[in-house]
């Protein structure tokens, strides 16, 4: 199988009024030709503004390096026709706030139509009534009539996957789609995605906070950090027996609903760190549990252990796989 | 045991919405207990809340604390501080919670300023401020130097500075990464069995709520479906909207489901 | 006018240190303290007393003697504009800051209590409102005489549902916010959850619209002085020395004119640049 996706050492750095602040810093991700992969970090890890990059789109006052490679062309390298083509036929994003991605004064049906403006209108109207009926909404025909603010979120959420697939994408960006929704609606989203995923064999690349929801949805894993990707590989691997400290601080302190009730939560202590305040050595090294005085001076290499790549000193330490060992038993 | 909160028939239409949130909701919260209030967006565990605190009216029904009704703000002169120490209640957003323009020394040290005069203020900050697991270095920031953890320990540590005997937790973590919110609710837990404290938790998120409460009330629009021991709702939950929810759940060897159509 | 949050509020101290470097606000500042300085030292500057006639130098063209030349009574123009400036920036002064007082007031109000009491001082500010401030200040002439004292009230009022309209937008939304309502909860009686937390946390919206309506005061009392109902001859005023100035204007000497109008166009672009830069200052940190 080839990649479909490929970044290359990416590194984006803002400018600020002290100079320049690093966001992420050299990401390499690929993602198979209809293949998931979830990226999993808090807030500030740099993992969406790595997904924008993907679409060329870079904050402002800020510089990007690196490649991004899609089907085997350089995104970076695209000339403007290109890559409107690129942006509008080949890659589909979907947000966490669909309201503010959708014309509160234009109709459903006019948004979903709006990518195919090339077909005959009776023509257009069938094929959005049919994109709807796909993701499970039935009267499509009376939908199309209303206007955003009259949709709930969750089904506003369906009419963005409905439009995201209409145009006959690749690959789909899902940045925390269901994050505002409640959980029964967040289960019926991804349900929803899942399938139009394998009906139109699209590759997704899926942002979340949550990794419990990215296992359960794709088939690989990356786990943001501080601008860094700290362990990635299978998802079986990484989200059932974690190798990295930081994935393994994730799922410890994540309260479980089965299995057994965990007596205390094992925190992370302190709170989520930004790329730029990190120092020499591993970004994860001031919250880690683990860590000894070459994490804190040193910056970590992603190695292969197992399936998976992991960005640490000392993963193959016992303690550490003792820790992940427990959160197993417990799950 | 003893009922600490009584909820009778609490109702809250809103007239202008026609609306009702809450619909004839009775429940007891026992002394030292934490009750969570389950339910999804809308399904009224927020105003619920509200109407106990105090902070709305109900249109009908009543709230009894300590065998007493509770009255909605605002209160009379003379029993203000008695209803103060009753119950306090941290919000969900760490941003609005607090008043940007003061320091935490200030934030604390009006409350008790204004609620017991002789006490030692400085002590008393310093005595806080650990309680909920910042130093004394904490104390001249203002809200803007805080992370969203440490604005909502600051937020716990205002509701504790009247020694209350009941919290409301209005989604108190759920704005929290999930590293820092395990930090808060090991708190919250220390801090009740420390302090004999009657929590109120009120959540969306079942594996917060198994990690706090004690029972669980799962509430859909605006009614009680299902109350019972979290263990006992979670491994066999009897109302199909529990189970729903329950479902909905991400974990190992989870699926997303959907329901045949869509509703709403 | 977009509503400030708390959020917003939060960047305050950031914001003011950037509206320090800001070089608009700088220069507007700047032009104000420097009139307000030569108004607090016009005896100690001004070359004549402001009231002297010299009927041997009338309507005199700039010169060395008379740095803005003489009026139609031989007045110097350099000495009355300097003179001029006390008035004409003090009874805009009194108008917005009892206007601020008054709309502030109103607004907390009706946003704290809401409900009925809310509607009905909602309704009153629309319908007085409805009239130019000028109507009012020329009624309070008819009623009370000409002076200062009777327009300066009148517009004081005029001008307080143009403040209370934006201090209730923002209020309304701030006190529902967590940290006002956890005051409540805390016992704090209204008084101090209102006058001191609420207030505070407004006041970057107060200043703005404070300023800004300083600006319209000063035209408005100016244009009152212009058509003879404000302040009366010979008081060395604005807008009385544009109205005393028409006649010379048409005679072929505009310095009168120039001067004072000169000094009015300068303190209201000033005022209004300071006022719109501090607006766009608390509407924007309320979307940040």
């Amino acid at each position: 199988m080839t990649s479909l996706l490929e970044i290359r050492d990416l590194a984006i750095d803002i400018k600020t009024a002290t100079g320049w602040r690093p966001l992420v810093h050299s990401l390499s991700l690929s993602l198979n030709r209809s293949g998931a992969l979830g990226l999993v970090g808090e807030s500030g890890s740099g993992k969406s503004v790595s997904t924008r990059a993907v679409m060329r789109l870079a904050p402002e006052h800020s510089r990007v390096n690196g490649t991004v490679v899609y089907d085997g062309e350089d995104v970076n390298t695209m000339n403007r026709g290109r890559l409107r083509e690129y942006r509008s036929r080949q890659v589909a994003m979907i947000h966490q706030d669909p309201r503010s991605h959708i014309n509160p004064l234009r109709t459903v049906g006019d948004f979903l139509t709006e990518g195919v403006r090339h077909l005959p209108r009776g023509e257009r109207r069938e094929l959005a009534v049919s994109a709807l009926a796909d993701v499970g909404i039935p009267d499509g025909r009376r939908r199309m009539d209303q206007y955003p603010h009259q949709l709930s979120g969750g089904l506003l959420q369906r009419v963005m996957i409905a439009a995201a697939v209409m145009t006959g994408p690749k690959l789909l960006l899902a940045d925390e789609p269901t994050t505002a929704l409640d959980v029964t609606t967040q289960s019926e989203v991804m349900a929803v995605l899942g399938e139009a995923r394998e009906q139109h064999e699209l590759a997704l690349l899926f942002i979340t906070h949550d990794l419990e929801l990215a296992a359960a949805v794709t088939d690989r894993l990356a786990v943001m950090y501080a601008g860094t990707i700290m362990e990635e590989g299978p998802t079986a691997a990484v989200s059932r027996a974690p190798q990295h400290p930081y994935t393994i601080g994730l799922l410890a302190s994540q309260p479980n609903v089965r299995g057994a009730r965990r007596e205390r939560l094992t925190p992370i202590p302190g709170r989520p760190t930004a790329a730029h305040e990190s120092g020499p050595g591993c970004p994860f090294a001031g919250r880690c549990l683990f860590a000894e005085d070459h994490c804190r001076t040193e910056r970590p290499a992603p190695r292969l252990l197992g399936e998976s790549l992991v960005r640490c000193h000392r993963a193959e330490d016992p303690e550490i796989r003792q820790a992940a060992a427990r959160i197993q038993e417990e799950s | 045991m003893t009922a600490i909160i009584q909820a009778r028939k609490l109702t809250k239409r809103y007239e202008s919405a026609d609306l009702l949130a809450v619909d004839e909701l009775s429940f007891d919260v026992h002394q030292g207990e934490c009750l969570a209030v389950v339910g999804e967006s809308g399904s009224g565990k927020s105003t619920a809340a509200r109407m106990i605190a105090g902070l709305e009216a109900p249109t009908s029904g009543e709230v009894l604390v300590e065998g007493e009704a509770r009255p909605p703000v605002p209160w009379p002169r003379a029993r203000r501080r008695r209803l103060a120490r009753q119950i306090q209640m941290v919000y969900q957003d760490p941003i609005t919670s607090l008043d940007p323009l003061q320091t935490v020394q200030d934030t604390l040290g009006e409350i008790l300023a204004f609620h017991d005069a002789e006490a030692d203020r400085t002590a008393r900050v310093n005595e806080l401020l650990d309680r909920v697991g910042l130093g004394e270095r904490y104390r001249a920031r203002r809200p803007s130097d805080l992370s969203g953890g440490e604005r909502q320990r600051v937020a716990i540590a205002r509701a504790l500075a009247v020694n209350p005997k009941i919290l409301i937790l209005d989604e108190a973590v759920s704005a929290l990464d999930v590293s820092v919110q395990a930090q808060v609710l090991n708190l919250l837990a220390d801090l009740r069995a420390e302090l004999g404290l009657t929590y109120l938790f009120i959540s969306h998120d079942l594996g917060v709520v198994r990690q706090v409460a004690d029972r669980c009330l799962v509430m859909l629009g605006g009614r009680a479906v299902e109350t019972a021991d979290t263990e006992d709702l979670l491994s066999k939950p009897e109302h199909p909207y529990t189970k729903r929810l329950l479902e909905a759940v991400p974990g190992p060897g989870w699926r997303p489901a959907r329901r045949q159509a869509a509703v709403a | 006018m977009s509503l400030i949050s708390v959020t917003g509020v939060r960047h305050v101290r950031g914001a003011a240190s950037s509206l320090r470097r800001d070089p608009v606000v700088a220069a507007a500042s700047g032009v104000l303290a420097v009139l307000v300085l030569l108004a607090l030292l016009a005896p100690v500057i001004a070359p004549y007393p402001p009231g002297r006639i010299d009927l041997y130098a009338i309507d005199q063209l700039p010169s060395s003697a008379h740095l803005f030349g003489t009026d139609s009574l031989g007045r110097d123009i350099f000495s009355r504009t300097l003179y001029g400036a006390r008035l004409s920036l003090l009874g805009p002064a009194l108008v917005t800051l009892a206007a601020s007082a008054l709309g502030g007031a109103t607004a907390l109000v009706a946003a704290w209590y809401g409900g009925r009491l809310e509607q009905a001082l909602l309704r009153a500010l629309d319908i007085l409102m409805a009239f130019p401030g000028l109507l009012y200040a020329v009624l309070a002439v008819v009623a009370f005489g000409t002076g200062l004292l009777a327009p300066a009230i009148a517009l004081s009022i005029a001008y307080a549902p143009y403040i209370a309209r934006v201090v209730h937008a923002v209020a309304a939304s701030e006190r529902r916010l967590p940290y006002i309502e956890s005051l409540q909860l805390l016992g704090f009686p209204p008084s101090r959850t209102i006058g001191v937390h609420l207030l505070r946390n407004l006041r970057t919206t107060i200043v703005a619209q404070t300023t800004i309506n300083f600006g319209y005061a000063l035209l408005d009392l100016a244009a009152l002085s212009f058509i003879g109902l404000g302040v009366q001859p010979p008081t060395a005023e604005w807008g009385l020395m544009v109205g005393d100035s028409s006649s010379a204007l048409l005679n072929g000497s505009p310095q009168e004119s120039i001067a004072a109008g000169g000094a009015i166009v300068l303190t209201v672009v000033a005022v209004n640049l300071l006022g719109e830069r501090l607006a766009a200052r608390a509407g924007r940190s309320s979307r940040s």
